[in-house]
């Protein structure tokens, strides 16, 4: 594959093999149920792009952005027409007010984080699974993998305004439905329990 | 003087520090006289630390054993 020889020589299986478990961690984040079909693809598409890549090194941000690809692209071609928007997004409230308006915790001294602290790390993952992934996409890319909000947009190959109103929405969105999961799953009174 | 409602949009994007100076003055001085928006912009740290320490997925050993078997089957189908 390398002719000149200054090049390491590591085979796309194990370079691919190496970065399996970080795949499919963000492939969890961003397709949550379909990760495995999207990480699938993108080894397909990595295999035919490998003798692009020359600098093994770069191989981790390489991969990702396949994958990020991949992900776009999966959603893309289920939720064509899709509904653009439904919910109050210009909606003043905010989950800190409704938080502390319901108080659902009237004995805690730190009502707020009580209340994140009651999500565990399978409540995130299902909460975002409920974000349409035009807002679920960019929040994890920055929020959760910390990336910039112009390598998103270059990613996603979206204008950098529309993915920070993308973020905005998605935020917004997020925070909605951590409470409506709460309520759901009834985790505050589970948390008051724990206190008591 | 900008109001709560104005002051509530830009929050996020002034923890990140990515407002520009005039936003950001605004913000510092709606912050200096409301109680309520300095607690929205605690909760927005709070809410920020949450999401990025967020435990990573773990890969299942099922899906490690497909997965690993795809890449043997993508090379084995040579280039
Ligand atoms: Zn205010």
């Amino acid at each position: 594959m390398d002719t000149t020889g200054t090049v390491d020589s590591a085979t796309f299986g194990q370079v691919a093999r190496e970065q399996l478990p970080w795949l499919y961690s963000l492939a969890r984040r961003l397709a949550s149920d379909h990760a495995e079909d999207v990480v699938q693809d993108c080894l397909m598409r990595a295999y035919k792009a490998f003798p692009t890549l020359r600098d093994h090194q770069a191989a981790p941000a390489w991969f990702r952005r396949i994958l990020v690809n991949c992900a776009n692209d999966y959603h893309r071609s289920r939720m064509s027409g899709a509904d653009e928007t439904s919910l109050d997004d210009t909606s003043e409230s905010t989950l800190f007010r409704r938080i502390l308006d319901e108080d659902p915790l009237p004995y805690s001294d730190s009502l707020h984080l009580d209340f994140l602290h009651s999500f565990d790390d399978e409540d995130v993952w299902k909460v975002l699974d409920r974000l349409d992934p035009k807002f679920r996409i960019p929040l994890v890319l920055v929020h959760m993998e910390g990336f910039t909000t112009a390598t998103v947009a270059r990613m996603l190959g979206a204008p950098l305004n529309t993915v920070l109103s993308w973020l905005h929405r998605g935020r917004k969105r997020f925070e909605t439905e951590m409470w409506n999961y709460a309520e759901e799953h009834d985790l505050l009174r589970q948390a008051q329990e724990v206190r008591s | 003087m900008i109001d709560c409602t104005t002051a509530v949009t830009q929050l996020w994007d002034f923890v990140e520090r990515e407002l520009d100076a005039g936003d950001k003055a605004n913000i510092e001085e709606h912050l200096a006289f409301c109680r309520r928006c300095c607690g929205e912009v605690e909760f927005v740290e709070e809410l920020r630390s949450f999401l990025k320490d967020a435990a990573r997925p773990g890969l299942p050993l099922d899906a490690e054993q497909r997965l690993g078997q795809f890449i043997t089957d993508l090379e084995e189908s040579g280039p």
